[in-house]
C-alpha cells in the first residue's frame, strides 16, 4: 500500500487498481479517484508551477474551479494541456504531466521569475515592452510568450470526433445535488420531460462530501435512492459528466458531454465529447457554491487548500492531503472540516478562526480570533504562521490547510443575459438577481440557501413553481430531514500582516499588492481591474478569485463590495475544446458537398474538380498527353467553337414560377419585361437591387401562359429565391403567383458549337423538329429524348455559338451525358468544364460574377436600355440617379493586348497611355481575362471611364503590386461573333 | 433509339441499405414526388379535386395524409407534397396537372430529393445528433423541416421509423453524415 | 433564439434569415410624387431602434414563410409574431 494518505470509507472501489503516471512516475489509485485525489492520496501535493512566477504550486480545490492543478494528460496527438486534475477521472494508463516547468516540476529554470517579482507587477508588460516599437513582434512577445503561458499543445490534428445534439425538455435541472436531486424528482414524479445535468461523473454534488444525515442515512446514498427512481422514469434523461456552459436566449442552454473524457482512447466510432443545444421550456439552476480562500503571505504553498476541498477528499475519496492538517476559517464550515478530518482519524494541529467568538471544537485546539500571517515550505507547506487574538506568534506544524472564507453561490449562468447578482448580507456573497434568464429559478446554495435542508426544500419548491408556469400541477415530495444550520460567519478576505505577497488569484498570480498598484494607477473599475492585472482570467475564470479581488479594490475604493459590482460573467461556465465547438464540421465535413448529375462520369473521365458554392464541378478535362491546364481548355473552347462541345449547366438555380400573374410578377422581379414573352420562347433577364444595382442575370423560359422556368446564376440560387419570396409575400401579396426551387430536380446540359442541332437530333424523339425554323434562337419547349423520356429543350447560348441546352430527371442525368457522348463521337463532341465556360462567355463579352459585383449597373454593363421605364419593378426608380447615370461613368469595354505575346492580368488597373500612374488618373479596371484560343492572345472585359468613346485608345494596364503593365487597345467586349449570326445558325 | 438508365442518388444501380445494431438505414428510390400549391382562393377546390384523384384528404400544417399508396405531406401554407410510388411514372406532374387545372400550381419533384428511411431502437438517439427536430415527440405522420448536416431536410415521422428527405444534390453528403451518427450512437 | 412561428409554433431562429425593419414591407409607388426621394428614404433611412423592433425574418429551413417578428433587440424577447403576407395586405399591399 503505497496510497500513504489514504483513510477508511469513501466513494471509490477499493478492489481495483488503477495504474497511472504523473511525471514518468507510475503511481495507483482506484476507480472512482480523480487524478487530484490519486494524487494526494499517494502524497503528491506539488502539482504545479504557476503562470508568472513559476511558483510551486498544489491542488487547492475538488471540483472545476481549480486554478492550479492543472497537467497535460495523454501523449501524442491526443495531448491536451490545462486539464483540471480535480475533475480528470482516474483510468488505467492515464499520462499527466506538470506544467509550466524546465527542466522539472521541482527545479524549475524559471523559477527566478519569483525573485524578480518587485518587477513583474501587473502592468509589467504594458510598461516595459513600450518601445523600441519594432522590437514588440520580433524580440519582446516570442520571449513572453515562452516564458509565461501553461501548457502546450500537440500541434498534430485531433484524431477524436465530437457529436453535436439537440436535446428538448420540459424541465433542465442543472447540477444534481440535493437540490437538483429535489427539482427532478418533483419534476419527473409530475410526468414532465426532465433532463438532470451533473457535471462530474457520480450524482449527489456535495452530498458526496459531506457526513451528514439525509432521511435517516447517508447523503450519498439518499443522492443514490433517488437517483434509482429517476432512473425508473422515463421521462427523466440523467446526464452525467455534463457541464451546463451556458444558458442563452428563450431557454436555450450549450451543455458538454464528456463522452469518453475518462477512457484512454474512445471505443471505435464513438465521439470523445458531444455538445448538445438544450431546448428547455423552463429550467432550475441548482449549480451549488463555491468556496472561496482567504489570501495571506505564501497562502499558494502546495498543501493550502479549500477547506470544503479537504473534507470532499477525506469524505469522498477516502484521502486526506496529509498527515497533520490545520484550518483557517472565518465561518463554522471550517469546523466541518476539522470534524470530518479527526473522524477519520487525521492529526488536526489546530482551527485559526478569525472570529473573536469562535465555537469550540472537541479534542482540537481552536485559535479564535486569530489569523495566519505566514507558512513555510519551499514545495509543500511545511507549518503556518499564526497571530493569536493576545498578539503571540506561534507557528503550527501541518502539511496542509484547510482555508473557508464562505461560499460563493454559482451564479453565472444566471448573469448571461442580462442578469446583475445583488450582494447577500447573511452571506457575505453575491446571489442572483436582476433580469434572469426567461424560464429560470435558482435553487439551493446557488441561490444562497447554504443548508442542506434549505437546498431540498427551494429545489422542490423551484420544480414546482416551474411546472405551474407550464400548466403542470406537481407536488413537492416529502422533503428528507437534512442539517439546517444557519450561517454564522464573519467577513474576512485578506490578512493585512507581513510585507510579502498574498495571492488572490493563483491561476493568473495576482496579489494583494497588485490590486493596490491598479488602485493607484486608477484601474479601478472591476472591468479595469481584470484587464489591468489578469484577475480573473483565464481557465478558471476567477471562480475563486474574484471575490477577494471585489473585496480588496472596494476596501481601497472605500466602497462597499455591491457598489464595486462584478465582472460580467460570460459563457462557457468551464473551459470548452475547440473540437466541441467545431462538431462534425471539420475537414471535408465542413459543408456538405453537392455533385452534379454528371459527376459519376466526370470522375471516370479524369476531369479536375472546382468548388464552386458546394458545388463540384468539371473545371476542365485533361486528355493523354496535356501537361498543362491551358492545352486542355484550349482544346476545349477551339472544339467546341469548331465542332461541338457539352457542359454540365445544372448548378445553375432554377425556380419554378406558375400562377395566373406569373408573367406580372417577374416583370415586377427583372429589370425587362416579360409580359409579351410569347409561350415557347426564353429571354436573357436582369435583376436589380432596389438601390438599382444588377445583382443577377439569367434566363426565364415560358413553357405555358402561366408557367415559367426562371434559372439564376449558380451562386445566387438561395438569394433570388428569397428575394423572390420576398417579393410575392411582402410586397404584392396578391399576385396570382407560386414558387418553388426545380434545381436538383433536372440534369441540365449545354449543346454547343456548330455541330449542335445534328447531335441532338441524334437523341430527341423525331417527332420534335430542331430546325432553325421550327425552333429557333431563344426557342424552348418540353419535348421527348431517347425513346419517350420526358425533358426540356432550350435553345440558348452562353458560349454564342449554335447551343442549346437540355433538361431531363436527374436520375437520367448519367446516362444522358453518356448518350450525348456517344452521339457525339462522329462529331468529335468534347465535354468542356467550368475554365472553357468562362473563356468562351469572356469572348463573347457576357457579364458574370467577375462584373456582378455589387457596383454594377445596367447602364455600366452597357445593358441600360433593358431597363423598362414603361413599367414598376425592382430597383428601376433609383437606377435613375443622378450619380448612377453621369457621363463619363465606368462601362463595360474589351481589351486587347498590343503585343498579342502580352498577358492582361485580371484585377489590373487602367492608365492613359502618357501621363502619371495614381489613383487619381486611375481610368478603371479589367475584372476578367482569359487566353483566347480562337483570337490566338489574352483578351479581358474591363470597366472604363468614357466605355465605348474611347473604343480603339491604346491604354496602359498596370498592376503595380506585381510590377506589372501592359498595353492594350479597347475594343468591343464581343470579341467573336459580334452580329451573333452562329447562334442564330 | 438509345435507351436511358436511371442511377440512384449515391450514384448506384441499386437503393443502398446500411444495418447497424439497433438501426437501418434504408435508401429509398421508388417514389415519385409533385409539388402542390393551390393557386389564390383556391385552397378548397384543390382539397375536393386531391380526394378525387389520390383518395386521401389533403393534410394540415406540420401533418401528412397516408394512404395505402398515395401520401401527402405540408410543405407550406397551402402547399403539399404529393408521393406515390414511382413506378417508372415520368409524368406523375402532367397527370396531377391535368386533374387540377388552373386551381394549382404544380412541379415535378421526384429528383430534386433523396430519401433514407431510419427504423430501429435507435433512431430517435440518432437523430438528435443530426437535427433540432423533436423527433422523440413526432407523432406518426408528423413531418417537419430541419436542418441535417447544413442541409435542408424534411422529416417524416412513418408508422415505424423515419424518413429523411433531402437534397439529391448531397445525397452522398447527407448519407455520411447519417453514418457517422450511426456509428457514433450504435 | 426561439421564433413562434404562427404556423408552425415555437422554432429555432437558426432555421431563419434575417433581413430588417419591416418597413421594407411599404415599397413606394413608383409612379408616386417624388419617387426618388421616397424609393431612396425608403432603402436608406430605417430606424434601428433599442427596444421594441418590428423586423422581417424568413424562415428558409422551414416552410419558405416571411415573417414580421416584433423583437425587443435589447432583451430578445419577442411579443408578436405574424405572416408577412397577412400584414402586408393589411397595411395595404395588393397587386
Amino acid at each position: 500500500m503505497t496510497q500513504k494518505n489514504r483513510v477508511n470509507g469513501g466513494l471509490i472501489d477499493r478492489s481495483s487498481r488503477v495504474n497511472f503516471q504523473f511525471d514518468g512516475k507510475t503511481y495507483q489509485g482506484h476507480k472512482g479517484d480523480t487524478l487530484a485525489s490519486a494524487l494526494l492520496a499517494n502524497d503528491v501535493r506539488l502539482m504545479g508551477r504557476s503562470f508568472k512566477y513559476h511558483r510551486p504550486r498544489g491542488v487547492m480545490t475538488a471540483g472545476s474551479e481549480e486554478p492550479n492543478a492543472l497537467m497535460k494528460l495523454r501523449t501524442g496527438a491526443r495531448q491536451e494541456p490545462n486539464s483540471r486534475a480535480t475533475v480528470t477521472e482516474l483510468f488505467d494508463g492515464l499520462e499527466a504531466r506538470s506544467q509550466n516547468r524546465f527542466p522539472s516540476l521541482k527545479f524549475d529554470f524559471m523559477g527566478i521569475n519569483d525573485r524578480f517579482s518587485n518587477f513583474l507587477t501587473a502592468g509589467f508588460y504594458y510598461k516595459t515592452f513600450m518601445w523600441p516599437r519594432a522590437f514588440w513582434e520580433k524580440l519582446y512577445e516570442p520571449v513572453i510568450r515562452k516564458a509565461a503561458g501553461l501548457g502546450s499543445i500537440s500541434f498534430e490534428d485531433d484524431p477524436d470526433s465530437y457529436d453535436k445534439g439537440f436535446l428538448h425538455c420540459d424541465l433542465l435541472v442543472v447540477g444534481s445535488g440535493p437540490a437538483g436531486l429535489m427539482a427532478a424528482l418533483t419534476g419527473g414524479r409530475a410526468g414532465a420531460r426532465v433532463i438532470l445535468a451533473e457535471e462530474d461523473f457520480i450524482t449527489g454534488g456535495r452530498l458526496n462530501a459531506e457526513t451528514h444525515a439525509v432521511g435517516g442515512m447517508s447523503g450519498s446514498d439518499w443522492a443514490r435512492s433517488v437517483m434509482a427512481e429517476l432512473e425508473s422514469l422515463e421521462n427523466v434523461r440523467i446526464l452525467t459528466r455534463t457541464t451546463v456552459i451556458g444558458a442563452f436566449d428563450h431557454g436555450i442552454y450549450g451543455a458538454v458531454e464528456r463522452v469518453s473524457d475518462h477512457l484512454l482512447v474512445p471505443e471505435s466510432g464513438k465521439p470523445r465529447q458531444t455538445l448538445w443545444r438544450i431546448y428547455s421550456k423552463r429550467a432550475v439552476l441548482a449549480a451549488g457554491a463555491t468556496e472561496r480562500p482567504i489570501a495571506f503571505e505564501n497562502n499558494d504553498r502546495p498543501g493550502v487548500m479549500m477547506a470544503g476541498a479537504v473534507r470532499a477528499y477525506v469524505n469522498r475519496w477516502a484521502v486526506t492531503p496529509h498527515q497533520q492538517v490545520a484550518v483557517f476559517t472565518n465561518n463554522d464550515d471550517g469546523h466541518r472540516t476539522a470534524a470530518d478530518l479527526i473522524a477519520k482519524g487525521v492529526d488536526v494541529t489546530g482551527v485559526i478562526d478569525v472570529r473573536p467568538d469562535a465555537p469550540s471544537l472537541v479534542g482540537i485546539e481552536v485559535f479564535a480570533g486569530a489569523h495566519v500571517v505566514n507558512s513555510k515550505g519551499l514545495l509543500g507547506l511545511k507549518s503556518v504562521q499564526i497571530r493569536l487574538a493576545n498578539g503571540e506568534i506561534r507557528d503550527l506544524t501541518c502539511g496542509a490547510l484547510g482555508v473557508s472564507g464562505g461560499w460563493n453561490p454559482n451564479v453565472h449562468l444566471t448573469c448571461h443575459q442580462r442578469g446583475r447578482p445583488v450582494w447577500n448580507d447573511t452571506i457575505a456573497a453575491f446571489v442572483p438577481g436582476g433580469e434572469m434568464p426567461v424560464g429560470l429559478t435558482v435553487a439551493g446554495a446557488a441561490n444562497g440557501h447554504l443548508s442542506t435542508a434549505q437546498a431540498l426544500q427551494t429545489g422542490a419548491d423551484a420544480a414546482v413553481r416551474a411546472l405551474k408556469g407550464l400548466g403542470v400541477s406537481a407536488a413537492a415530495p416529502d422533503l428528507p430531514e437534512a442539517e439546517d444550520a444557519p450561517i454564522s460567519l464573519t467577513p474576512f478576505w485578506y490578512v493585512k500582516e507581513g510585507k510579502g505577497r498574498a495571492w488572490i488569484d493563483q491561476q493568473n498570480d495576482v496579489t494583494v499588492k497588485d490590486i493596490k498598484l491598479a488602485h493607484q494607477e486608477n484601474f479601478r473599475s472591476v472591468e479595469h481591474l481584470k484587464r489591468y492585472t489578469t484577475l480573473g482570467m483565464a481557465t478558471d475564470q476567477g471562480k475563486t478569485s474574484n471575490m477577494g479581488g471585489l473585496a480588496v479594490m472596494a476596501e481601497l475604493t472605500g466602497k462597499s463590495i455591491p457598489e464595486t459590482g462584478t465582472t460580467i460573467f460570460r459563457p462557457p461556465y468551464t473551459p470548452v475544446a475547440m473540437g466541441a465547438l467545431a462538431g462534425r464540421s471539420i475537414g471535408k465535413d465542413f459543408h456538405p458537398t453537392r455533385e452534379t448529375p454528371s459527376h459519376k462520369w466526370a470522375v471516370e473521365q479524369g476531369a479536375e474538380f472546382v468548388e464552386a458554392g458546394n458545388w463540384l464541378r468539371a473545371q476542365w478535362f485533361p486528355q493523354p498527353g496535356e501537361t498543362h491546364w491551358r492545352q486542355s481548355v484550349d482544346r476545349e473552347v477551339l472544339q467546341t467553337r469548331k465542332s461541338v462541345g457539352i457542359c454540365d449547366v445544372t448548378t445553375l438555380g432554377k425556380i419554378d414560377v406558375q400562377g395566373a400573374d406569373a408573367a406580372e410578377f417577374l416583370n415586377k422581379i427583372y429589370a425587362n419585361g416579360f409580359a409579351k414573352l410569347p409561350v415557347g420562347k426564353v429571354r436573357y433577364g436582369l435583376m436589380l437591387r432596389e438601390d438599382g444595382i444588377a445583382y443577377d442575370d439569367g434566363t426565364a423560359a415560358r413553357l405555358a401562359e402561366d408557367h415559367f422556368v426562371v434559372t439564376t446564376t449558380t451562386a445566387n440560387a438561395v438569394l433570388v429565391y428569397r428575394n423572390m419570396e420576398f417579393a410575392r409575400q411582402c410586397l404584392w401579396p396578391d399576385l396570382d403567383v407560386q414558387l418553388i426551387s426545380t434545381t436538383e430536380a433536372w440534369a441540365q446540359y449545354a449543346v454547343a458549337g456548330p455541330n449542335a442541332r445534328k447531335l441532338l437530333q441524334k437523341v430527341v424523339d423525331p417527332e420534335f423538329d430542331l430546325s432553325n425554323d421550327a425552333f429557333p434562337f431563344m426557342a424552348c419547349g418540353e419535348i421527348t429524348v431517347c425513346g419517350g423520356l420526358q425533358a426540356r429543350l432550350f435553345r440558348i447560348s452562353f458560349s454564342g455559338e449554335l447551343a442549346y441546352e437540355i433538361a431531363v430527371p436527374t436520375r437520367y442525368g448519367d446516362a444522358m451525358i453518356r448518350a450525348l457522348m456517344e452521339a457525339g463521337e462522329e462529331f468529335d463532341a468534347v465535354p468542356y468544364g467550368t475554365e472553357a465556360l468562362g473563356v468562351m462567355r469572356i469572348e463573347k463579352g457576357h457579364a458574370a460574377g467577375n462584373e456582378l459585383n455589387g457596383t454594377t449597373t445596367a447602364l455600366k454593363l452597357g445593358l441600360g436600355r433593358m431597363v423598362s421605364k414603361k413599367k414598376d419593378c425592382i430597383g428601376n426608380v433609383l437606377s435613375e440617379r443622378e450619380g448612377l447615370n453621369a457621363t463619363g461613368a465606368l462601362r463595360l469595354v474589351g481589351l486587347r493586348p498590343v503585343d498579342s505575346k502580352d498577358v492582361i492580368p485580371a484585377g489590373a488597373h487602367l492608365m492613359n497611355a502618357d501621363g502619371s500612374v495614381s489613383a487619381k488618373t486611375d481610368l478603371g479596371y479589367v475584372t476578367s481575362a482569359a487566353y483566347s484560343p480562337i483570337l490566338g492572345c489574352s483578351i479581358a472585359l474591363a470597366f472604363l471611364k468614357g466605355g465605348g468613346d474611347r473604343m480603339g485608345d491604346v491604354l496602359r494596364v498596370i498592376n503595380p503590386l506585381e510590377g506589372q503593365e501592359v498595353r492594350a487597345e479597347v475594343v468591343s467586349a464581343h470579341f467573336v461573333d459580334p452580329e451573333g449570326e452562329r447562334l442564330r445558325a | 433509339m438509345l435507351k436511358l438508365k436511371s442511377i440512384t442518388p449515391l450514384g448506384a444501380d441499386e437503393a443502398r441499405v446500411d444495418r447497424f445494431t439497433g438501426l437501418t438505414i434504408t435508401e429509398v428510390t421508388e417514389r415519385a414526388l409533385v409539388s402542390l400549391t393551390a393557386r389564390n382562393d383556391q385552397a378548397d377546390a384543390i382539397r375536393d379535386k386531391a380526394r378525387g384523384l389520390l383518395g386521401i384528404d389533403l393534410p394540415d400544417i406540420g401533418d401528412s395524409a397516408m394512404g395505402n399508396t398515395h401520401s401527402a405531406f405540408w410543405i407550406g401554407p397551402e402547399s403539399w407534397m404529393i408521393d406515390i410510388p414511382y413506378s417508372g411514372n415520368e409524368y406523375l406532374a402532367r397527370q396531377v396537372k391535368q386533374a387540377m387545372g388552373d386551381s394549382a400550381s404544380v412541379v415535378e419533384q421526384t429528383d430534386g430529393w433523396c430519401r433514407f428511411d431510419l427504423e430501429g431502437a435507435t433512431m430517435t438517439s440518432v437523430l438528435e445528433r443530426l437535427c433540432n427536430a423533436d423527433s422523440a415527440n413526432l407523432a406518426e405522420g408528423a413531418v417537419t423541416r430541419t436542418q441535417i448536416h447544413h442541409l435542408g431536410c424534411f422529416l417524416w415521422r412513418q408508422k415505424d421509423g423515419f424518413a429523411v428527405i433531402g437534397p439529391r444534390s448531397s445525397a452522398a453528403s447527407l448519407h455520411h453524415a447519417l453514418l457517422q451518427v450511426a456509428q457514433s450512437v450504435c | 433564439m426561439i421564433i413562434n412561428h404562427p404556423l408552425l409554433g415555437p422554432r429555432d431562429a437558426q432555421e431563419f434569415t434575417y433581413l430588417g425593419d419591416a418597413s421594407l414591407i411599404h415599397r413606394p409607388d413608383w409612379q408616386g410624387e417624388d419617387a426618388s426621394g421616397q424609393f431612396h428614404d425608403y432603402l436608406y433611412l430605417r430606424d434601428n431602434p433599442a427596444g421594441q423592433h418590428r423586423e422581417l425574418w424568413f424562415h428558409e429551413v422551414g416552410d419558405r414563410s416571411w415573417l414580421v417578428v416584433t423583437r425587443n433587440t435589447l432583451t430578445h424577447e419577442i411579443s408578436n409574431v405574424e405572416l408577412a403576407r397577412d400584414v402586408a395586405r393589411r397595411e395595404g399591399r395588393g397587386k
